[in-house]
């Protein structure tokens, strides 16, 4: 009954952080290409597993807060760049497409220079950023959970079994979300990647969320009210203007 | 001298990015937030709130480049 009941707590809190990293990662994929952000979780696994191969145990001791404010910083910076360029194009002040043919040019720019695969750092670095962070997260819960009670086998063996269901997960959604409208996708990126960037950045400066991990989905709420208003300002707007032209 | 200074232009438009303002308001509110977590006050409004200000600053700064000069 123990066994089951560590087996059941590590499933559980990996589980969490393993489907915030998965978020990132699919908002990142749909949007900006599969390829940079395939990379990015390529490259934080296997940075992860030199850092628990080298650690160990002692991985209990690295200094999580600077890094989830550092993190954290970042992400919100990307995701409030994202999310305000999907309110302008949703309000109407900016082009639908502008970023793909800023991305078009690049590539053609990187062709011309002879280089030959087009890199995408931006979703690169965002999936790499959430799933190293989350995966260092289900180290330090296998470590502390299995730890605790000397059983860390049977706690990294939840948190496998939690990567295996949130994989799946995965790519049931991965299809449906495909065929969201783009300005659609990338406001609901810049959603994310801003709720995410405000909950770690304050847990790495000290904050206490009220209601804990909760406190992620009333953020989501909020930031989607908060952009939500200013489209629906700027629409406003747009149109008060339109029939100011039209009447002169 | 010249690939130092691409270095360090890649590097602040990768994060800087076409709105500088974010940014600086990023890194100012989660330096206040955590020095007044040390002080003792659990400041996690601080963020939410400089947020929705950052995004209302920066939407009426583009209302405002984009409308013709009266």
């Amino acid at each position: 009954m123990h066994a089951f009941v560590l087996v059941l707590a590590a499933f559980a809190a990996s589980a969490v952080e393993m489907v915030e990293a998965l978020t990132i990662v699919l908002a990142v994929g749909v949007t900006r290409g599969w390829r940079s952000a395939i990379t990015g979780v390529g490259v934080a696994l296997a940075a992860l597993a030199l850092i628990i191969a080298a650690l160990g145990p002692a991985l209990a001791q690295l200094p999580i807060d600077a890094l989830r404010v550092v993190v954290g910083t970042l992400l919100l910076i990307f995701g409030l760049q994202w999310l305000r360029k999907a309110i302008l194009r949703a309000g109407g002040l900016k082009a639908l497409h502008d970023e793909d043919a800023i991305y078009a040019a690049e590539v053609a720019r990187l062709r011309a220079a002879g280089t030959r695969t087009a890199h995408d750092w931006y979703a690169f670095t965002v999936a790499f950023k959430g799933v190293f962070l989350e995966g260092l997260e289900v180290a330090f819960i296998v470590v502390t959970f299995g730890g605790s009670h000397g059983e860390t086998g049977l706690a990294a063996l939840g948190a496998a079994v939690a990567l295996v269901a949130v994989l799946v997960a995965g790519l049931v959604v991965h299809a449906p979300l495909s065929r969201v409208p783009e300005n659609s996708l990338k406001f609901g990126v810049g959603v994310m990647l801003t709720a995410f960037g405000i909950f770690w950045s304050g847990e790495g400066a000290g904050v206490e969320w009220p209601g804990g991990d909760i406190a992620l989905l009333a953020l989501i709420a909020f930031v989607v009210a908060v952009a939500g208003g200013l489209v629906a300002v700027l629409r406003r707007r747009r149109v008060a203007s339109s029939d100011k032209v039209v009447l002169a | 001298m010249k690939a130092l200074v691409r270095f360090g232009r890649f590097w602040y438009d990768f994060i800087v990015g076409d709105e500088w303002v974010i940014a600086v308001v990023v890194v100012l509110a989660v330096g206040v937030t955590a020095i007044a977590t040390r002080l003792g006050w659990n400041a996690w409004p601080l963020l939410p709130v400089a947020v929705a200000g950052t995004l209302a600053f920066t939407a009426w700064r583009a209302v405002r480049r984009a409308s013709p000069p009266s």
